[in-house]
């Protein structure tokens, strides 16, 4: 696989795995008006990786389509961070994921914007739109529920302790990013880290929380390894391809 | 033999499926028109990335130009330049505050916005008061947000800017 493939591969899975945990609220969420904000931010996530995925695929030139990309590898050859994949939680979990992992995307599709990848650079400008208001809605709930009750308030410090260690993996160097950069096709992660904190800390700081202090802790998704919970996600996402393959309606 | 001109007017007749009190030439997604005796192909930029709507357009938009003359019809999706809401036609937003959603109050901008956990008020297209409340950022649709007037206490959308 080419780096350029891989690269993509990583964009695509995470907004794919992601929108999938997203819409697991659809029917759930605590009321009528977030459900259908979840459902919307999982459909423009899963809109994004069906163009990205597409492409991958195009670029990859052994004929496979976004579906074949989603509903036929197997685990391993996911490239989402690990981050995305994890289970939900509560309602103030959800959305501190989202907050962490959109504010991160919408900085990426930021950069992709000006990619010598045509293809990337028109998907991403047309993306970064969409994820301002992903990060708006995640970051008013971050706000809210954590400077709300005592209740809210330690789920939401809960949420960020669980979830922050996970964010070290969006930033750790990779000779993907290297050979990517070096093309002009893409940017190197890593190099978004200061203006995540930028979006990030004022918005933690506001909702009253403390981040974590940092650890050595590195979540590997985007090389392949995954956590105990992707196998369960795809054994879902995956079901229908897998027991009827090439269904369609 | 279709020309340009008829393709254009077909097109008019082609409502949005979500918001059909606009067209999806007024909407601004219609990019592009060219005919060649009776092929015609049309350029469409999709708005939001999660919009279901999308695959019922390209088929209203071959089903009216079929009914307008044309033997074979291609729709070709254009990403770049990105769809925006400062597209829509000034005429049609004012329809859009007819039937109860506001139209974007502000052009798309290029940048990012602070979080406002309470949004400035935005008028009731019903009764015209300004005691409203944003009830989620995201209502029936992705393009737009879900209120209600404090005061009439309907609920009303917006369509943001994008």
């Amino acid at each position: 696989m080419t780096p350029q493939v891989e690269y993509l591969l990583r964009i695509g899975d995470s907004t794919l795995i992601l929108g999938q945990r997203l819409s697991e609220w659809c029917g759930h969420a605590p009321v009528l008006e977030e459900d259908i904000a979840l459902a919307n931010i999982a459909l423009d996530l899963i809109g994004q990786s069906r163009l990205v995925l597409t492409h991958a695929g195009e670029l990859e030139g052994e004929g496979r389509d976004e579906d074949q990309l989603a509903f036929l590898r197997p685990e391993n050859q996911f490239r989402n961070v690990t981050l995305v994949e994890l289970p939900n939680g509560d309602f103030g979990r959800t959305v501190m994921k989202s907050f962490l992992f959109c504010t991160f995307l919408r900085e990426l599709w930021a950069a992709l914007a000006s990619s010598t990848d045509g293809a990337l650079a028109a998907i991403a400008g047309k993306s970064v739109k969409e994820s301002r208001y992903h990060v708006q809605h995640a970051g008013q709930w971050v706000i809210r529920l954590g400077d709300g009750t005592d209740e809210s308030h330690g789920r939401m410090q809960a949420a960020l302790d669980a979830l922050w260690p996970y964010t070290a993996e969006l930033f750790a160097p990779t000779a993907v990013d290297e050979a990517v950069r070096s093309t002009g096709a893409g940017i190197e992660w890593a190099s978004l880290r200061g203006a995540w904190e930028a979006a990030v800390l004022p918005v933690l700081r506001d909702a009253t929380l403390e981040v974590p202090a940092p650890s050595t802790f590195l979540s590997r998704g985007k090389f392949g390894v995954h956590s105990e919970h992707m196998g369960h996600l795809l054994t879902e996402m995956q079901y229908l391809q897998r027991a009827y393959p090439g269904a369609t309606w | 033999m279709l020309t340009e001109a008829d393709a254009w007017r077909a097109l008019a007749g082609v409502p949005d499926p979500e918001i059909p009190v606009i067209s999806v030439c007024e909407l601004g997604i219609v990019r592009e028109v060219r005919t060649s005796g009776e092929s015609v192909t049309v350029v469409v930029t999709p708005t939001y990335s999660g919009c279901p709507a999308t695959e019922v357009i390209a088929q209203s938009i071959r089903a009216a130009l079929s009914d307008a003359g044309a033997r074979e019809v291609t729709v070709e999706t254009r990403l770049a330049p990105a769809w925006t809401t400062d597209w829509i036609d000034p005429a049609a937003s004012q329809r859009l505050k007819s039937c109860g959603i506001v139209p974007p109050q502000a052009r798309a901008s290029a940048g990012v916005q602070p979080i406002r956990v309470i949004p400035r008020p935005l008028p009731c297209p019903r009764c015209g008061s300004s005691h409203t409340v944003r009830l989620a950022e995201f209502g029936s649709t992705a393009c737009k947000a879900l209120w209600r007037c404090e005061d009439c206490r309907e609920p009303f959308e917006y369509f943001k800017p994008l």
